[in-house]
């Protein structure tokens, strides 16, 4: 067990410089690299540039100069935004609850519908309910998650009035009800996608379970069906799930990002188009380290937790 | 909903079972390359029969409904045909979708197959480098990566495939991986076969299958991908249509002209859907042990 998780985190720990040096890559790829936010201001000299650039450091060698940038990183030092000179991981920070609100609930709706379908299709496997999942779910996978935002607005917004067509609550109002009936919207849309993949996986995870002997020896001795299907089947076949909502996760902020464009929910998804219409550079580039760092700790999560209800796993 | 109904398919799967479940996937692939081939022929047919052209722009017959006056599916805020924009768009969608999974799909291989073949550590760091990029979620990626390019077609198409090459690579290694130890490519290495030889006469060609899948997938995803950053400003640029980017202004029109909205994301849609439903038909057609769901 504690070998399995030693090398998983190593391995976590290689990714991680890998990550980062992908980013540094990609912020001396943007347009005047490091030294762009100074180039804007008025009256700068060349003269003035070479003695930041130096100041910054950006005349060492590469390699001390990502060390130098790796450091900050792991400290919590991203820089500053250009727009408002607030420290990057401020201004993340700020946008991350209403990101982690809209996917966690869209998540929860997505794991219980995705459950249901998914086991209902292993059930009646070839049924008329099977064959319409499994239509279906591809189908949601093709849909444009912000037509489809833009669709279920158009639907449900202006036509029917029902829900509201974008914000996180309404101005002078604000309460608990208020801010739910704005989640809804968003919500269901982001979880479109993530209940056509968890359903699609559930059902060939029950398939692979009510396949195999146990669950023949628990019908054999005569347990009732439902106790079968519950403790013995479903128990099992939910194990893998772990490591899918961990491989999920770049799928669900993408997601995220496109319906709170649509929806206007202030998210992070939100400020990172924003910062890209204002070319705050610092804060595209923390975010896009931010997004990659949470996957990365969201996949150790998913396998660490994969390890502690799955003995199996820790003989591999 | 009774679960007990489902008692007899635990133990015992109905028989002739998978062969329906394949004849259902085929007539799926069949309707996916019908769609696929629709769009084809109306993107690059329709202009030379449809009377509007797509740049015309008509003050006086803006915002026209579908399906009532002399416009079959519309106009735009400027009076355009909505029709013609459509074939046109397509032209330019489906070609960026098209170009854009053979650079992925030709990248990815070359990455696949190197760290396949080779293995050892140069395989370790290139499949270790698949793993780093794909912790960064696509879109973001990509739309970093917009936002630093001047966005032209050539460069829209680099960037998606930039962030589309990973899952090919890292199919096309596992499946290296297993070829390369079989016979006909041991005996290969015996007979003095170059690895250049072995890699691309010998083993690509026994991996094509799942190749074909990907490829397939990955124009869904390329047109996706497109539709989305278009969409948002930071793909396509205006006065060339694409699919997304007709979608640019929708949003504030979704009250007085929802056909703004509707009808470009339904195109998306279907050739997403085509596309879907061929690679999964396919993905059985070609190799039933990558049925994996």
């Amino acid at each position: 067990m504690s070998l399995y998780l030693i090398r998983r985190v190593g391995q976590s720990l290689v990714l991680l410089l890998l990550v980062s040096a992908i980013g540094f890559a990609l912020i001396h790829l943007a347009p005047g690299g490091p030294l762009a936010q100074f180039t804007l201001t008025p009256g700068m000299t060349s003269a003035d540039l070479a003695r930041i650039a130096h100041q910054m450091g950006l005349d060492r060698p590469l390699p001390i100069q990502y060390w130098e940038w790796f450091r900050r990183l792991l400290v919590g030092d991203w820089g500053l935004s250009y727009r408002d000179n607030q420290p990057v991981l401020a201004v993340i920070g700020s946008h991350v609850p209403a990101t982690l609100e809209l996917m966690i609930t869209s998540t929860l709706v997505a794991v219980l519908l995705g459950t249901w379908i998914g086991v209902l299709g292993a059930l009646r496997r070839y049924s008329v309910f099977d064959y319409l999942a499994t239509v279906g779910a591809m189908v949601a996978l093709s849909l444009p998650t912000f037509w489809f935002g833009l669709v279920v607005i158009y639907a449900f917004s202006v036509k029917l009035a029902w829900l509201p067509a974008g914000g996180l609550y309404t101005i002078g109002d604000g309460s608990f009800l208020d801010y739910l009936h704005h989640l809804i919207g968003p919500a269901l849309v982001l979880a479109l996608v993530t209940v056509a993949i968890w359903s699609r996986y559930m059902r060939s995870s029950m398939l692979e379970v009510t396949n195999q002997d146990f669950v023949r020896t628990a019908i054999a001795k005569g347990l009732p069906r439902r106790v079968v299907i519950i403790r013995h089947a479903l128990r099992n076949a939910l194990l893998p799930m772990i490591t899918l909502a961990g491989l999920q996760l770049p799928t669900l902020l993408g997601g995220a990002l496109v319906t709170e464009t649509i929806f206007t929910w202030p998210g992070m998804g939100r400020l990172f188009l924003d910062s890209i219409g204002y070319r705050d550079y610092p804060v595209v580039m923390g975010l896009l380290m931010f997004t990659a760092l949470l996957v990365l700790l969201g996949n150790l999560a998913a396998d660490m937790l994969y390890a502690v209800y799955d003995p199996r796993i820790r003989i591999d | 909903m009774t679960l007990a109904s489902a008692s007899t398919e635990i133990a015992v799967p109905r028989r002739g079972g998978r062969g329906a479940r394949r004849f259902a996937r085929h007539r799926l692939a069949l309707v996916g390359s019908c769609t696929i081939l629709f769009l084809i022929i109306a993107s690059a047919l329709g202009p030379y029969i449809n009377p509007y052209d797509d740049l015309h722009i008509d003050i006086l017959h803006r915002f026209q409904p579908p399906f009532v006056g002399l416009h079959l599916l519309g106009t735009d805020q400027l009076g355009r045909d909505m029709l013609a924009r459509l074939e046109m768009a397509g032209r330019i969608s489906l070609t960026v979708g098209f170009s854009a999974m053979a650079l992925s799909i030709a990248f990815g291989t070359i990455i696949g197959v190197v760290a396949g073949f080779y293995g050892g550590i140069l395989g370790a760091v290139l499949m270790r480098l698949v793993d780093a990029v794909l912790c960064f979620p696509s879109i973001f990626l990509l739309l970093a990566l917009a936002a630093f390019v001047e966005p032209t077609l050539l460069s829209i198409t680099v960037i998606i495939a930039a962030t589309a090459w990973m899952e090919v690579a890292r199919l096309v290694e596992a499946q290296i991986r297993a070829l390369r130890d079989r016979d006909f490519a041991v005996a290969a290495v015996a007979l003095g076969a170059s690895d250049r030889m072995i890699m691309f006469r010998e083993l690509i060609p026994n991996a094509i299958a799942a190749v074909i899948v990907a490829a397939t997938l990955n124009v869904a995803r390329a047109i996706l991908l497109e539709s989305y950053i278009s969409f948002l400003g930071y793909g396509i640029q205006p006065p060339i249509p694409s699919w997304g980017n007709m979608l640019n202004n929708a949003q504030e029109y979704l009250v007085s002209a929802p056909w703004l909205a509707i009808i470009p994301g339904a195109a998306i849609t279907l050739a997403v859907t085509g596309f879907n439903f061929l690679g999964d038909g396919l993905r059985d057609a070609l190799d039933p042990r990558l049925d994996v769901r």
